[in-house]
């Protein structure tokens, strides 16, 4: 279980960077904290011959806030997502999210960057950007720019950056009034990565009713989606269990599902539509709802 | 490449592939062989060590990434001849049948001590999520943490 040769390049700074992934966009990748890409080198599913290692790069790891928005350095750690206080306090979607990541190892280097430019279909952030509506910044020699989280996630492993492009940072919106954060999780008993998983933002009026409701899913398709049928279906209703629940059946409406020999494709659908409603309804509770 | 790790309190300085993996260092270059490798595929937790201080699973990291680090391994633990007390708590409460996860799972609660020094059972357990031991049935290993959460710092 050893990589195949590579050269290893140690960027200093950002612009660096750009340039090396510029230079070596054919053949060339960047590691963050590895904890994808290098058991996929050690296995030869991935041989990059060039390796530029983001981990020197100055400016990469911060969490802080920004004109009422959360901005997340894309080199910043599952484990500092989990421990942050601002994120606590402000998003605690993201340290919920955090925690329910692979173990304290894994957690300890793997990163938020790293892991959405992945876009591992069982991986547990998609689903909090996409419920979050995040907003994610890339860099290169032509620029930068930030891409809506609705326009990131393209297929299996496959995002809409384009080579020679770096993830430097990840802005959510902070919990708004009268709202709720939640991530619940079926995690695969032996790699502890989602078999499903739903992370839900929930706003109350100040009636109680729902007045705007976010769901993002993952685990259960080719890429994690938003499960826009289920938010119109909430939206303005009150928020009973009943009401959830039957929100919540739609799920998976015009999604293809996948299957494995742990979890079929029906199985998951089901698991889909039973971790939504548990979604939405402790993120109801925690927004002050019944 | 020339890379200088600083392993339980020494330098090591040596000339290596860039795809050596960090527990390969440990073991064939450095010569210290206490941290063991178990499934070489980033699940088992048997090839744990804390760099700078983090946990992580060293087959999973580069040597490379390593170079500047510190490095403590299990090998660097016992201060004077004296066991720390994690190893001491595995002694005492039968923490090991055959002792291959022990490294990793004492690196593991290192870790879980620095940040929680008083951990509830439910917290060890889920300190030590990452290790898995094919002998004890964890019970033991539990104990043995909480004996060395009792007696650190005495
Ligand atoms: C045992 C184990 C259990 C795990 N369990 C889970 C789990 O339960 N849930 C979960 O979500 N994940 C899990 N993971 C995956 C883990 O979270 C990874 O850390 C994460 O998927 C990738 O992040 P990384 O920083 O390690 O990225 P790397 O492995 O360094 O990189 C991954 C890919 O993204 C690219 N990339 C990385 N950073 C950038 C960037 N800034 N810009 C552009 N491209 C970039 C790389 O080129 C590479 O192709 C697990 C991993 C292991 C080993
Ligand atoms: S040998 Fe590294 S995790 Fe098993
Ligand atoms: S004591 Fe044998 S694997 Fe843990």
């Amino acid at each position: 279980m050893i990589p195949e040769s590579f050269e290893y390049h140690v960027p200093k700074t950002v612009d660096e960077a750009a340039r090396m992934a510029a230079e070596f966009a054919d053949d060339g990748k960047v590691l963050a904290g590895g904890h994808s890409l290098i058991p996929m080198m050690k296995l030869r599913l991935a041989s990059p011959k060039h390796l530029i290692d983001l981990g020197r790069v100055e400016g990469l790891k911060y969490i802080r806030e920004a004109d009422g928005k959360i901005e997340i350095g894309a080199l910043t750690t599952h484990f500092q997502a989990e421990y942050a206080t601002l994120l606590k306090e402000k998003c605690p979607l993201l340290p919920e999210t955090a925690r329910a990541i692979g173990d304290v190892q894994v957690r300890n280097k793997g990163t938020i960057g790293g892991s959405l430019a992945h876009a591992d279909p069982a991986a547990d952030w998609p689903a909090a950007a996409l419920a979050l509506d995040a907003e994610l910044k890339t860099v290169s020699t032509s620029g930068e720019r930030w891409i809506p989280v609705s326009e990131f996630f393209v297929d299996l492993l496959t995002t809409s950056m384009n080579p020679g492009e770096i993830l430097t940072a990840i802005r959510f919106p902070a919990l708004p009034v009268r709202s709720g954060d939640a991530y619940a999780k079926h995690a695969h008993p032996a790699s502890g990565f989602a078999v499903v998983g739903v992370a839900a933002r929930v706003t109350l009026d100040e009636k109680g009713i729902v007045e705007k409701a976010r769901v993002g899913v993952t685990g259960v398709s080719s890429k994690a989606y938003r499960a826009s049928s289920v938010e119109a279906a909430i939206t303005g209703k009150a928020p009973s269990s009943k009401n959830l629940d039957t929100a919540s059946l739609h799920a998976v409406d015009g999604i293809d599902l996948n299957g494995d020999l742990y979890a079929s494709a029906e199985y998951r659908g089901h698991l889909a539509k039973v971790y939504t409603a548990r979604a939405l309804a402790l993120a109801v509770e925690r927004a002050g709802g019944k | 490449m020339k890379i200088g790790i600083k392993i339980n309190g020494k330098w090591h300085e040596n000339d290596v592939e860039p795809r050596l993996l960090l527990v390969h260092y440990l073991r064939d270059v450095a010569s210290l062989t206490g941290t063991h490798i178990g499934c070489e595929s980033s699940l088992c937790g048997a090839c744990t060590v804390l760099l700078n201080g983090d946990a992580v699973k060293s087959c999973t990291v580069l040597a490379v990434q390593a170079d500047g680090a510190e490095v403590t391994t299990i090998e660097g633990l016992a201060r004077d001849g004296n066991l720390h007390p994690l190893q001491q708590g595995f002694w005492e409460e039968h923490g090991l049948q055959c002792g291959f996860c022990t490294p990793g799972m004492i690196m593991s609660a290192c870790q879980l001590l620095a940040r929680n020094p008083h951990p509830s059972r439910g917290e060890i357990r889920e300190g030590i999520e990452g290790n898995l031991c094919r002998c004890t049935g964890y019970q033991h290993i539990v104990k043995a943490v909480e004996w060395a959460a009792e007696h650190s710092g005495k």
